[in-house]
């Protein structure tokens, strides 16, 4: 299971707690996490990438293990820590909160 | 009230409800009264702590509310409510339920708002005017206005920024770009004002389906008669001072238009600077600013019973986004503009500073007309005979963005 963490926002519309739990097929990587995500949550589509490019939104950010990913290839593995549920792979939004 | 109106109203008022659907920066607010219209519940704040731009209910189902719920963060949300604003959901596909058809076809996304491109139905209009002039890609921010059909609960046109019109016909679940606006001609020359190039009017002919008027800042006022295929610019009488062109076909600033449904060839509009009038439909428009204090300003509405009698509220001015003197004040206009009365009692006449949004103002159709709108400080006030007396129904909500007024049985 890949755990996924959430920004309060997007845990309200998705209606669950701090963390999600995601089995994913394949590779682990940034784009099949949140491939997965988008499919478990259809209601998220469009809050995290763009819905036709896919690309990140520019005021989000991926890190994982303590390390920033969000400049990353998004085909890139994740880190084993992640890839066993040992460790989340965080969405958090960029500085001010608004 | 009594003596005045009489018991068959009074007796009408004490059956109905009003409902006030208030959008703000940090949540949506519902509001409600009976027809007396004196003590008011407050329900909210939902979608906390989100820009709720413009939430609207259906003419045909009122329980049926649409909502625009947007972030710099997330982006952009459709919500929907079955049962007056009691719960929302997103319309589109459910959670766990698969994305995408059998054939392999994507399902709903109701946040989904995608310029259309194509050759057959849009056009490949990719950049607008930027506010030096320069070109800049068109970009979709959020939905600034809903506007549901007249005849269809299901129907709703979506004002967005950048700047174009889309619908969707099944409920907020798919949305498709009214390509023809964008794509008449003009689209190219279209420049944001200073909130960004927003469409944040539409109206609905009510006599005549097929015909629409819609607003953008700052491109200014266009009319389609075939139910939005096609699209033409009616600005002719505007005067803006930073267009060169004295007669430019689009460019203008126009803050708000509002119509009387028994009289839609007759417009209303609170520009940038001046506030206008058209009795042919929007082809030429003349000045009725007459002796407002300044005719700077953002929304403009009709009273529900009197189509000649209007009401704005003017700002100081472009740079001083706040009443004149510190006075908070509705002006009314009875003679359809240019004879104008300050409307005073029960708002602030002094130190007050706020500022009053395009979409932030709406009226009832009860018997006296009640005239309700919201403020940046976060009040939303309310006039129950017309706009003489006007009281806070809430004083302390964030800034806010919007405000529609439902009249229910």
């Amino acid at each position: 299971m890949i755990r996924v963490a959430l920004p309060f926002h997007l845990r309200n519309l998705a209606h669950v707690g701090n963390e999600v739990e995601l089995e994913v097929n394949g590779p682990v990587t940034q784009r099949s996490v949140l491939d997965a995500l988008e499919s478990t949550y259809p209601m998220l589509r469009g809050t995290i990438r763009d819905h036709v490019t896919l690309k990140r939104r520019p005021f989000l950010r991926f890190f994982a293990c303590e390390q920033d990913l969000s400049l990353e290839s998004p085909d890139a593995p994740l880190p084993d820590a992640v890839t066993k549920g040992a460790e989340p792979y965080l969405i958090i939004g960029a500085i001010a909160g608004g | 009230m009594y003596s005045l109106f009489g018991k068959g109203i009074l007796k009408q008022n004490s059956i109905m409800k009003t409902r006030l659907l208030v959008g703000t920066r940090k949540g949506a607010f519902v509001l409600t009264s009976d027809g007396k219209r004196t003590d008011w519940e407050v329900s909210g704040p939902h979608f906390a702590g989100w820009e709720m731009y413009h939430l609207k209910g259906s003419p045909v189902d009122p329980d049926r509310l649409y909502a625009s719920q947007t972030s710099g963060w997330f982006g952009q949300i459709i919500q929907r409510s079955n049962d007056g604003g009691k719960t929302w959901e997103q319309p589109g596909t459910k959670p766990g339920e698969p994305t995408t058809t059998p054939e392999g076809f994507p399902k709903a996304e109701s946040n989904k708002f995608v310029y259309d491109v194509s050759p057959e139905t849009g056009k490949p209009l990719t950049t607008h005017m930027w506010y030096d002039g320069t070109t800049h890609p068109w970009e979709f921010k959020r939905v600034w206005h809903l506007e549901p059909s007249l005849t269809d609960p299901e129907t709703v046109y979506a004002g967005v920024e950048d700047a174009a019109m889309f619908r969707t016909t099944d409920g907020g679940k798919n949305w498709h770009e009214l390509a023809g606006l964008r794509g008449h001609g003009s689209g190219s020359k279209w420049q944001p004002g200073a909130g960004g190039l927003g469409l944040h009017t539409i109206l609905l002919d009510p006599k005549n389906p097929k015909r629409m008027f819609i607003a953008i800042s700052a491109a200014g006022a266009f009319r389609t008669d075939d139910a939005g295929k096609t699209w033409k610019p009616i600005n002719k009488g505007l005067k803006s001072q930073y267009i060169p062109d004295p007669n430019a076909e689009v460019g203008h600033c126009v803050h708000r238009i509002a119509l009387h449904p028994s009289k839609p060839d007759v417009l209303f509009m609170q520009k940038h600077w001046d506030v206008m009038r058209s009795d042919d439909a929007g082809e030429s428009w003349h000045e009725v600013s007459g002796n407002l204090p300044t005719d700077f300003g953002f929304p403009i509405d009709v009273h529900a019973h009197e189509p000649n009698t209007i009401y704005v509220v003017p700002i100081k001015s472009d740079s001083e986004h706040f009443p004149p003197d510190g006075k908070l004040r509705v002006y009314r206009s009875k003679s359809g503009g240019n004879e104008w009365e300050a409307l005073t009692k029960g708002l602030p006449q002094k130190d007050c500073y706020v500022n009053v949004l395009r979409d932030a103002m709406s009226v009832d159709s009860l018997e006296p007309c009640g005239i309700y709108f919201g403020t940046t400080g976060g009040q939303v006030y309310g006039s129950a005979d017309g706009g003489n007396t006007w009281t806070a129904i809430v004083r302390d909500l964030p800034a806010v963005l919007s405000v529609e007024v439902q009249t229910l049985k």
